[in-house]
């Protein structure tokens, strides 16, 4: 085995391993002359109490089942709310495409709790567990009509899909050093986008609810016409990307904020979510 | 020619032992994480160099975040040239609507290649030479065809990008980006076919979109652009 290699796997994807495992740059190199004497079979004992000190408290692994858990809730809540819609007889007008798109929709939000769970239960940790019946999809009362007028079951569906994909995307740096959990992450995000691209092409059309405004993508802020899912869109109006304005290299507003979408910390998808589940 | 200004200093004779190759690395993260306005700076004084750029093996994308950036440039330089093409000469009886969505695709697209020129800035490739002589721009299949050819890559590009990225600005980034490539993606499908927006096609049975290396993507690109593009040093 050799325990430069294993620090240069890991520098690859935390570049701060140096600095957790040690600050000091003379101790480093006391544990490296002390690792070059003592019995090859009593490196790896020695490795992981090094690396049990570097990770402990804010470890990898806590961080990453947090979000894993974190991303499962959000797609429970998802797939539960279009397998009610989809069993829900005359909801989703019968014989258009529409019965199609939300079930494969509710396809893929089931794939993804069942791909968390396996994920969060093979890195040793129990995955979050909600049955239907846990959610309340009229967000107490707000939206009334949620399974029984077609238009108002897509704008909630929007709003959703909104979420997840900023929800996903504020996580990313929180997987950077587990590379293969962040391309995961990655590709199960831009899932949500194309979902939510639909979702909002059906509200346009006439039966749908005919919001004509509405675009595949996010226009400025809260576009989807519905006041009550504010914070969904809550800084998607922003013009300034890596500290350039992007008005200022000739676009108008609305191009620039379509042209980029913004992410939603924990809290703030946790807030929006938790409108959703009775407690 | 490499960007040498952004690649670790070599610290002189002193081996290869694990104190100086961690002294290196984090001296790259030190520049490469300084921020875009950071990275402008640094690159100050390379022009010289940047001439030199698309002679012997093409534009060499560079290597680190720097490379990954410049990788998405070249990209989004791709799209950016087809949609602008596509609006300066829309097929015959273009529906409104679908001149009006094809419109803010290309104004995403532009927003995206100039916004990767800025930020880059002198670390930033040439302007690519595409090459669209298999695209018939009279005609909505050929268009249309294209366009999910492109953002179906574009989304497989960023997504398999992500983990090849080592600063968290530059990977939020990617993520504004990819999120509205992938809505381009779905909208673009489904006016070719109502309701292939994520269907088997891309999506696997996990609920997964697809994920490229750089390779892959580019392999598949290169058809389309004239210019040969030199990812050897992009990380993998």
């Amino acid at each position: 085995m050799n325990i430069v290699n294993i620090l240069e796997e890991i520098e690859k994807v935390d570049a701060e391993v140096y600095e957790r495992l040690n600050p000091r740059r003379a101790a480093m190199k006391q544990f490296f002359n002390f690792g070059s004497k003592v019995a090859v079979a009593a490196v790896p004992l020695a490795l992981g109490s090094m690396f049990k000190k570097a990770y402990g408290q804010t470890g990898t692994a806590v961080a990453v089942e947090e979000v894993l858990n974190f991303a499962l809730t959000l797609e429970y809540l998802e797939y539960y709310f279009y397998q009610q819609g989809a069993a829900t007889a005359g909801l989703i007008p019968a014989g258009s495409p529409a019965v199609g798109a939300i079930n494969t929709i509710r396809d893929h939000e089931q794939a993804h709790v069942n791909l968390l769970k396996t994920a969060i239960t093979g890195l040793g940790k129990t995955p979050v567990s909600f049955t239907a019946g846990q959610f309340d999809y009229t967000a107490k009362g707000t939206f009334p009509t949620v399974f029984s007028n077609y238009p108002t079951f897509l704008a909630v569906a929007q709003a959703f899909e909104d979420t997840g994909v900023r929800a996903y995307k504020g996580q990313a740096g929180n997987l950077v050093g587990t590379p293969g959990v962040l391309q995961t992450a990655l590709q199960i995000h831009s899932v949500e986008a194309r979902h939510a691209s639909h979702i909002r092409q059906m509200r346009k059309a006439p039966a749908g609810g005919g919001v004509s405004a509405l675009k595949p993508w996010i226009t400025g802020a809260n576009d989807s016409g519905v006041p009550q899912v504010d914070p969904v869109y809550k800084g998607e109006d922003n013009l300034i990307q890596g500290g350039v304005n992007i008005t200022s290299l000739g676009f108008s507003s609305n191009a620039a904020t379509e042209a980029f979408d913004e992410p939603l910390t924990m809290a703030e998808v946790n807030a929006i979510a938790g409108l959703f589940i009775r407690k | 020619m490499k960007n040498s200004l952004i690649e670790p200093q070599e610290i002189p004779s002193q081996g290869n032992d694990i104190l100086t190759a961690s002294f290196k690395r984090r001296s790259f993260l030190q520049y490469a994480g300084a921020g875009l306005a950071g990275v402008a700076l640094i690159a100050a004084g390379c022009k010289k160099e940047q001439v030199s750029h698309d002679m012997g093996e093409g534009v060499d994308l560079g290597s680190g975040d720097i490379g990954i950036l410049n990788y998405a440039y070249a990209l989004e330089q791709l799209e950016a040239a087809f949609y602008a093409a596509v609006i300066q000469s829309p097929y015959a009886n273009m529906p409104a609507n679908e001149l009006a969505l094809l419109t803010d695709i290309r104004d995403h697209e532009l927003a995206h290649r100039e916004f990767f020129k800025a930020a880059l800035s002198s670390k930033a490739i040439p302007a690519l030479e595409v090459n669209f002589s298999s695209i018939n721009f009279s005609s909505r299949d050929s268009v249309l065809g294209t366009a999910k050819v492109f953002e179906d890559l574009g989304v497989s590009a960023y997504n398999g990008a992500g983990k090849l990225i080592q600063s968290k600005e530059y990977l939020l980034l990617a993520g504004k980006i990819v999120s509205v490539e992938a809505r381009h993606a779905a909208l673009i499908r489904d006016l070719l076919e109502n309701g292939s927006f994520a269907n088997s096609e891309v999506i696997d049975m996990n609920g997964l979109d697809k994920a490229r290396t750089p390779k892959e993507v580019l392999t598949m690109a290169q058809s389309f652009i004239k210019t040969t593009i030199n990812a050897s040093s992009l990380p993998s």
